[in-house]
């Protein structure tokens, strides 16, 4: 039986060995052509400059190996100290984050479940896509000398004078928190989503107090959402500058700033190489350490529903599972027997979600009423009213350039990312890949490694092939940051589409070009355009590749408004990012309402 | 009159004048997994075949694989004397309606239905005419400007059988196209499909795992399991000759016996069970050997109940359990030997029955087969 059934494979291969042949090759000829494009980009304008500036801190003038940079850190305790607050501050952002997460990130998973569309969604993502530049401003607004908080404590009489609550670890924790918080929520929120809502349910059934089935059963679920949340605001926040540049004092420098100072003031890249070296190996370690646990393609979300390996196994996690659960037991059960417990339980459910998603928001909102101020100075009240810092604006030959060159880089770094984008969407998800988890985890590196080396070996790259301060050089390094926003979102576009329609075309006649013209682009039409508007908010928005890239005259929006911020903040610059905060705004909600189409 | 034309059916299938399709031991593996394996089958032209079977049986694999949507890992598919085996699926002239219908979402009815037209590039006036046509066809021209998603079910099916018929295609595929359905629009759609294809003509495969449907609509059954083809015969012979175990199981029920064959007669077999209880079978057109282990069957339907006494073939039993079911009630019999049997008889003839009662089971010896063992 088995030989017959060999004989006669063997046969068939003979007699349609030619297109066989031409078949079998087009199984990687086809994925490759079409991830050559990315591979390209991100070889060429990713991996080598980033290599580059590490290997650059390894070698000394005259190109010998050397250890110098390291032992120099090592040696100077200033470093030291700076290389080790940068994690402190990460490390505490990233629990904080964690605990104010999770509540906003379960209330939207459960209105999804009972399909309603969600607005806390909309406002988680809102200051996601508002830069981190835009979202400090009002935090100065909050807590400078003349600002909210200031205001109230001394109009209610609780100091006589104003507080210094700026310029310490305090201010740029939560600065940061500030900023990570809708990374972290909208990175639980799928695995949330994906826990089935059944299973609740089925605890309380089999006997366990609310309490017990949410530490018990959707809690342990919920860890994998929880470690990937943890890995991606840690590693980000490692690489901040503009928080603890603007917030923080001499004390709360973090690496980044100390990356930028050596690259700008002192030129002297072997050092900001060895400081880059010191980033990305702590990157590097996190991520081993979250791969051991949980393994790294849980990350993409790609694969099924939380896995049986993401189950936590961690010793002694069990007694303190037990212990979380009877303690709640118990708060909710004594609750229970008091009315306004009741109320109190009920209220936590909606109440807590509702006060962090104001915590992200209302700040931002401070910066419109302080931009139609009329005094010179950022202040809390703001004298109102004057549209004078609109008029200013927008008689401004420097404001108007830098908005010009931010659409147009911004345009220009869109359609480039959605061309190279959906070819490798359409590789990795319609195609076997040979080492297909090598090209995803390289199509995501730009998302992980911290921008600001990417920034400074791009700059060295640049430099050398004539491209600072050009646009040509801000759409590359800006289509390197874009490009895993793009490929991740129309990859779950293409996954939505049902092949059988595809296969139907086919059948009915349609060759494989006018399957994809008539049935596959229409299909994911609303994607793509979700795709361009995501890319066009990235380059709008960026600033680091622009702080290095764009020479003197020709900054963009962001990189001028840093320029400005490290002078002074005035209500002139929260007037351009009410601007700014008005066209991120339009254009996400437009992304947002052509993702809903595509689900309905 | 019904046998009639399927006898007439056979008739052409074993002439095979103008064989439309051509299955050479096809096999589909994935991995280590086999999804269908050597499969060999032909089916000739207007003929309506099914592929009938449990999930996971193989019959969606050689479906695809007439399509044109699966690569057979080996063997050869000739399509109208042709060898299609890597043919792409726009070449093959196929037409083929899907499981939950793959209308395109984007599409009205009307350019659902175009689209194959358009595809082969035929004029403005011949699309019109034969869309109209078509629509007509399955009474769906008023819904032309409709989206898929603004129809019902039964509607999105017709569009997707008009669809499937509107270019004439020599060959449609359809994978349980009425799956989705309830069980009185399904039956309606039968009707339907029956009288499409009656008034068009063309080879119909057909994949389904409801047994009923498959005896409704078919010329000739295919029936497969565990990836391999089982049985292949009109809807008669499946039924009353089934050559298996899981044939005679799966298309509808039966009642099995173990047995050792005694006499072999001329007409009759005579063999006997393990309790020395001797039955008269139908001679077996395949040689049966003396005492050669086999399996008796005989269908539910085919056996009567009686207080006791009763002459002819017949085991004994208590009545276990009756269940009515409309017209027909079924009683399960535990016989003596321990072993369940289960009896089909209208419900006015089996009023008077009581569970725990004793009956005697008996049976036409002609009704009764043996099976390989």
């Amino acid at each position: 039986m088995m030989n017959v059934a060999l004989t006669s494979t063997l046969g068939a291969r003979k007699r349609v060995g030619l297109r066989r042949l031409l078949a079998k090759h087009q199984r990687w000829f086809v994925p490759a052509v079409l991830l050559l494009p990315m591979l390209l980009l991100l070889g060429t304008f990713f991996i080598y400059p980033v290599g580059n500036i590490l290997v650059l801190s390894l070698v000394d003038r005259m190109g010998a190996p050397t250890l110098d940079q390291y032992v120099r850190i090592l040696n100077n305790s200033v470093y030291l100290t700076v290389l080790l607050e940068t994690v402190r501050v990460s490390a505490i952002t990233t629990l904080v984050c964690l605990i104010a997460a999770y509540p906003v990130a379960y209330r939207i998973s459960q209105a999804g479940a009972t399909g309603r569309s969600s607005n806390l969604y909309f406002w988680v993502l809102l200051p996601f896509w508002t830069s981190i530049l835009v979202r400090t401003f009002s935090w100065i607004i909050i807590l400078g000398r003349n600002g909210l908080v200031n205001d109230v404590l001394l109009t209610l009489g609780i100091t006589s004078a104003p507080l210094e609550l700026m310029y310490n670890a305090v201010s740029v924790v939560i600065g940061m928190v500030h900023a990570q918080l809708p990374l972290a929520i909208l990175t639980l929120v799928p695995v949330l989503e994906k826990i089935d809502p059944n299973l609740q349910k089925a605890a309380s059934t089999l006997g366990a107090e609310r309490g017990s089935s949410f530490w018990r059963v959707y809690f342990p679920l919920s860890v994998p959402g929880v470690a990937s949340a943890g890995l991606l605001v840690f590693i980000s926040s490692l690489g901040f500058f503009v928080t603890p540049a603007l917030l923080g004092g001499p004390s709360n420098a973090m690496v980044g700033q100390l990356i930028i100072e050596q690259v700008q003031e002192l030129v002297n890249w072997r050092f900001a190489g060895a400081l880059a070296a010191f980033l990305i190996f702590t990157t590097l370690v996190s991520f081993l350490l979250y791969d051991r646990a949980f393994g790294i393609s849980s990350l993409t979300n790609t694969e099924r529903p939380a896995s049986s390996r993401a189950a936590p196994r961690f010793s002694g996690g069990g007694k303190v599972v037990q212990l979380a659960s009877s303690l709640s037991d118990a708060v909710i059960v004594s609750l229970r027997h008091f009315r306004v417990g009741r109320w109190i339980v009920s209220a936590c459910g909606t109440y807590v979600p509702l006060s962090i998603v104001v915590f992200l928001t209302f700040p931002i909102l401070l910066l419109i009423p302080v931009s139609f101020s009329r005094g010179a100075f950022i202040e809390w009240p703001p004298e109102l009213f004057s549209t004078q810092w609109y008029e200013a604006v927008s008689a401004s030959v420097q404001w108007k350039s830098a908005a010009m060159r931010s659409v147009i880089v911004g345009l220009a770094t869109a359609t480039v990312c959605l061309v190279i984008g959906t070819l490798a969407a359409f590789a990795i998800t319609r195609h076997r890949i040979w080492g297909g988890s090598v090209v995803l985890a390289l199509m995501l590196a730009p998302m992980i490694v911290p921008r600001i080396i990417t920034a400074v070996g791009e700059f060295y790259l640049f430099a050398q092939m004539k491209l600072v301060g050009t646009t040509v050089g801000l759409v590359v390094g800006h289509s390197v940051l874009a490009l895993p926003y793009v490929v991740v979102s129309v990859m779950s576009v293409l996954r939505t589409v049902d092949r059988r329609l595809e296969h139907a075309a086919r059948v009915m006649g349609a060759g494989h070009v006018s399957t994809l013209r008539y049935i596959t682009l229409p299909l994911i039409r609303s994607g793509l355009i979700a795709a361009f508007l995501l890319a066009f908010v990235t380059s709008f928005d960026e600033l680091t590749v622009a702080l290095f890239v764009t020479g003197g005259l020709f900054g963009t929006l962001p990189k001028q408004m840093w320029d400005d911020a490290l002078l002074k903040v005035s209500p002139e610059l929260a007037a351009v990012s009410v601007l700014v905060l008005a066209v991120v705004t339009v254009l996400m909600f437009l992304s947002e309402r052509l993702s809903q189409r595509r689900l309905r | 009159m019904g046998d009639r034309i399927v006898l007439n059916m056979t008739d052409v299938v074993t002439a095979g004048p103008s064989l439309k399709l051509e299955a050479r031991s096809l096999t589909k593996r994935y991995g280590d997994a086999v999804a269908l394996q050597d499969a060999t089958l032909s089916i000739s032209e207007g003929e309506f075949l099914t592929l009938l079977g449990p999930s996971g049986s193989g019959k969606t694999t050689l479906l695809s694989i007439i399509a044109g949507l699966t690569e057979p890992s080996s063997g050869e598919l000739w399509i109208a004397g042709v060898r299609s085996t890597a043919l792409p699926p726009n070449k093959r002239d196929i037409g083929m309606v899907f499981q939950n219908y793959a209308l395109f979402p984007h599409m009205t009815v009307r350019e659902n239905v175009e689209f194959p037209l358009r595809m082969r590039r035929k004029s403005a006036s011949h699309i019109q005419r034969e869309v109209d046509q078509a629509l007509e066809m399955v009474h769906l021209s008023q819904f032309g400007e409709r989206l898929p998603i603004q129809l019902s079910g039964g509607q999105q099916q017709r569009v997707a059988l008009a669809r499937a018929i509107v270019y004439k295609p020599s060959i449609i595929l359809m994978d349980e196209p009425l799956g989705a359905l309830d069980k009185k629009l399904r039956e309606h759609m039968q009707s339907e499909i029956r009288r499409i294809h009656r008034k068009i003509g063309t080879t119909v495969v057909y994949v389904t795992h409801d047994q009923d449907e498959a005896m409704a609509l078919s010329d000739r059954i295919c029936l497969m399991n565990n990836a391999q083809i089982e049985q292949i015969g009109t809807p008669d012979e499946l039924y009353f000759s089934p050559a298996t175990q899981f044939a005679a199981n799966f298309l509808g029920e039966s009642n099995f016996l173990d047995v050792v064959v005694d006499v072999i007669g001329e007409r009759h077999a005579q063999v006997r069970d393990g309790n020395g209880s001797v039955y008269n079978v139908k001679a077996q057109p395949k040689g049966l050997r003396k005492d050669e282990r086999r399996i008796l069957t005989v269908r539910p339907e085919m056996c009567t109940l009686s207080p006791s006494d009763a002459t002819g073939d017949c085991v004994r039993g208590t009545v276990e359990d009756i269940m009515m079911l409309g017209a027909l009630t079924k009683v399960l019999v535990r016989l003596d030997s321990g072993e369940l049997f289960t009896v089909s008889n209208f419900t006015q003839q089996a009023r008077s029955l009581e569970v725990g009662i004793a009956v005697h089971v008996g049976w036409n010896p002609d009704s009764a087969t043996l099976l390989e063992k």
